[in-house]
């Protein structure tokens, strides 16, 4: 039995003994310094180790999570450094998978468990809706479900059926749970950070299209900006990035998306149009006030997804800015999302994802006349 | 068949029991795992119908599945509690008829298991209840008005968990079971020696958690006693339309634990049995699945009809089966229970039903304010303006009833 694993000492704390803070990671040392290229993937990995370091009360186990890694390798090394008490796989069950997590977050532990992948955390719906979301608001607040559901989502790999679905809207429509979905290397890694610190349970939705990119940074200072923010109470929970500045039109979108949004605004910015890029972050809770700050500027927004656009987090966020910037709004909001279809096989979801084109055709819909 | 059944996950092999109880069965009796995983031929009951103690070969005990029997002060306790859960059941469906709650799900006629499920588990220990537990969180300790808290409306739930080892009581059919797996799990990570009882019905044990929480707490060979209380009905569904297995105990040998049945309105024998579970599972022997034999008395709850679906002389049948009454004879046949005693337990179960009949007729301020504030530890601006809007709604109410009055 390892003595080292203690209750979280900031949730459900009364269980138990105080948390055991450990040493700096080893894993910091081998880091080289200054800004690298890394890939989301790496940055996941390194942020679960960190947090693992930092608190014994923080377990990982899902399906295939132990020795090989997970399929997309972002718990590689974590059986291997923190033993296989703290880094495990489970039998294949994924309602049992997130109600165990359930059962532990009360007994004091802070799981982060991986779904395989979007489609297959389906048969865990029931225990994320009815108690996930609601363990908290159940007992009056006397129980807190510090606990992270990891899921790779989206499409754009050419995955046969099952493993593309896009399913935040799910969850987002959930009241009780926080959705984030990282877009950026260096997000990946702070908002995994603060999504294992929070004392609400976090949905936390990877792009796995992005899984693979680079970006230039550096995990070390990375690591101390997070210990930084944490030792003061801050997080960035709730708030949008602007990606991109601009000054025409504003083009709002999350995870996956926001990289094409980027290369839209590129291939804009060459026909001489500015446009503002917003990366929402965390859906929920959504930052209504970087988004409106933005179409308030602009007078024009498109909002892009790959999810199914009707009744989704797309819809919702068209809502939202309509009620808050109507006065300011020069063209009705559009909307770029996937087609109201099952996701598509493989050689054909290059038709259904948003896309640079669409994008712009939406944008050039905006009245730009009037 | 040599006993080969490891049960452990492969994580935990190190950690391997010594002196698990399936070994130690094998070496004392030479029975297979098997045998040691199958529940008795019969199942286990001490005193029948009547109140007479069975005598020790009728008892359904084999080798490695002997049973002592309880202690005198134990049954006493048991008693005392029997008597408060059947008075505590029959207030509580008054209420309901009174307008007063809006639902109670009785377990009268099952308050042996109720309260043998509170009194086999030490205070480190918890437990998952269902939406039928109520009488077994109470004998557990919980405040009798708290607890309904949940059926009077004016919250979900009305204890603190933490505080009293009790989950909230459950409604989704099994989903606590994996709860209690994971409470059973983060407490032998940290080397504590915590059991679990974690409960349902019959019905039940066709839900997928049902498998998903058996299955893993075998695997990871955690102290989980999984106390099915079979009263033959799922509302109206009937248990042959569940299940046609040889017993619901026999499902424990198809994930590698042992299982059990027993006499569920003989709070002796479900004692008996479940104080010997609580003590393998503290040991380390792994999960373990009780099946208590009983029988819903009442309707599944006040808006449901059972003459719809069964018989009255089947009731009738079980009536005759009384946990309460044969406890009563037994005890007092044995001396251990007179007039006096009877008398005084009378009164502490008619001391809870005031309380009850008090606290709930008592009407509890709401504060609507309370409906944002326990979504989430940390709140959302969306919440804020939400709540912001509710406020406001009720302060313009408020101020035009002023007004009203004012005229
Ligand atoms: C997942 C789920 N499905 C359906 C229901 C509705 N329901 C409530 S109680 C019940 C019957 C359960 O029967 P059993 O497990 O035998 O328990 P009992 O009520 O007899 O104690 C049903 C179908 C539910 N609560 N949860
Ligand atoms: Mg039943």
């Amino acid at each position: 039995m390892s003595p080292t694993i203690t209750t979280s000492s900031e949730a459900n704390g009364n269980v138990s003994a105080a948390t055991a803070r450990a040493a700096a990671s080893a894993a910091a040392s081998a880091e080289a310094a200054g800004p690298q290229p890394v890939t989301l993937a790496k940055a996941l990995n390194t942020a679960l180790a960190d947090a693992m370091h930092a608190d014994s009360s923080v377990l990982v186990f899902g399906e295939d999570v132990g020795t090989l890694g997970g399929v997309f390798r972002i718990t590689d090394g974590l059986t291997a450094t923190f033993g296989e008490q703290r880094c495990f796989d489970t039998p294949l069950a994924e309602s049992g998978i997130v109600g165990m997590a359930v059962g532990m977050a009360i007994n004091g532990m802070r799981p982060v468990i991986e779904m395989q992948f979007d489609a297959f955390a389906y048969p865990a719906f029931e225990q994320i809706i009815s108690h996930v979301a609601k363990m908290h608001n159940r007992t009056k607040g006397a129980v807190k479900l510090p606990l992270v559901i990891r899921v790779p989502y989206g499409g754009g790999i050419g995955g046969v059926e099952h493993h593309c679905d896009s399913s935040e809207s799910y969850y987002a429509h959930t009241a009780g749970l926080k959705v984030f979905t990282p877009a950026t290397v260096a997000d990946g890694y702070r908002m995994l950070r603060e999504a294992i610190d929070s004392d609400d349970p976090v949905v936390f939705m990877e792009p796995k299209k992005l899984y693979w990119s680079k970006d230039l940074v550096d995990l070390g200072e990375l690591r101390s900006a997070h210990s930084a923010a944490a030792a003061a109470g801050r997080s960035s929970e709730g708030r949008a990035a602007v990606a991109r500045p601009g000054t025409d039109a504003t083009l709002i979108a999350y995870g996956p998306s926001v990289p094409t949004a980027l290369a839209a605004a590129e291939a804009a910015a060459l026909e001489g149009r500015s446009l503002e890029v917003i990366d929402v972050r965390t859906i929920v809770p959504f930052d209504d006030a970087t988004v409106c700050e933005s179409v308030r500027k602009t007078g024009r927004a498109v909002v892009i997804a790959e999810a199914h656009g009707f009744a989704s987090v797309s819809s919702e966020i068209v809502a939202r800015v309509q009620e808050r910037c109507f006065h300011y709004l020069a063209a009705p909001i559009r909307r770029v999302t996937g087609f109201d279809i099952p996701y598509p096989a493989p050689k054909l979801e290059k038709y259904y994802l948003p896309g640079v084109d669409r994008i712009l055709d939406a944008v050039d819909d905006l009245q730009w006349e009037n | 068949m040599t006993i080969s059944a490891n049960h452990t996950a492969p994580d935990q092999t190190s950690k391997a029991p010594t002196g698990d109880a399936l070994t130690e069965a094998a070496k004392k009796f030479g029975i297979t795992a098997e045998d040691y995983m199958l529940p008795a031929r019969h199942q286990i009951e001490m005193v029948d119908p009547d109140g007479r103690l069975k005598p020790e070969g009728e008892q359904g005990t084999e080798p490695g599945h002997e049973y002592p029997l309880p202690g005198d002060e134990e049954l006493l306790a048991a008693y005392e509690q029997l008597v408060v859960g059947r008075r505590v059941n029959d207030q509580n469906s008054a209420l309901v008829r009174q307008g007063r709650m809006a639902v109670y799900p009785s377990s009268h006629g099952q308050e042996a298991c109720q309260v043998a499920a509170a009194l086999c588990l030490s205070d480190g220990d918890w437990m998952f209840p269902t939406y039928r537990d109520a009488v077994a969180v109470m004998t557990r300790g919980v405040d009798p008005v708290q607890v309904m808290t949940i059926f009077r409306g004016d919250w979900h739930g009305g204890f603190d968990p933490l505080k009293h080892k009790v989950g909230i009581q459950c409604t989704p059919l099994t989903t606590q079971l994996l709860h209690a797996v994971g409470v059973a799990h983060a407490a032998k990570l940290r080397g504590e020696d915590t059991v679990v009882l974690a409960m349902c019905g019959d019905g039940a044990t066709s839900e997928g958690d049902f498998h998903e929480a058996l299955n893993f707490a075998a695997v990871f060979h955690l102290p989980v006693i999984f106390f099915v209380q079979n009263n033959k009905y799922a509302i109206s569904v009937p248990l042959a339309h569940q299940s046609v297995a040889p017993s619901l105990a026999h499902k424990a040998v198809g994930y590698g634990m042992a299982g059990e049945r027993v006499d569920g309105n003989d709070v002796v024998a479900l004692l008996a049995v479940l104080d010997r579970a609580v003590k393998l599972a503290r040991e380390g022997s792994g999960p373990l699945l009780v099946e208590a034999n009983t029988y819903r008395m009442q309707a599944h709850t006040n808006a449901d009809d059972d003459t719809r679906y069964r018989e009255n002389s089947e009731v009738a049948e079980w009536r005759a089966k009384d946990p309460v009454n044969r406890m009563r004879t037994y005890l007092t046949d044995r001396g251990l229970l007179d007039d006096d005693g009877e008398a005084r337990i009378r009164e502490k179960a008619e001391a809870v039903a005031t309380q009850l009949r008090d606290g709930l007729s008592e009407d509890v301020p709401v504060d609507p304010q309370e409906l944002f504030r326990h979504v989430f530890a940390k709140t959302t601006p969306q919440l804020k303006e939400q709540s912001a809007l509710l406020a406001d709604e009720l302060a313009r109410d408020a101020a035009s009833s002023t007004e009203e009055a004012g005229k």
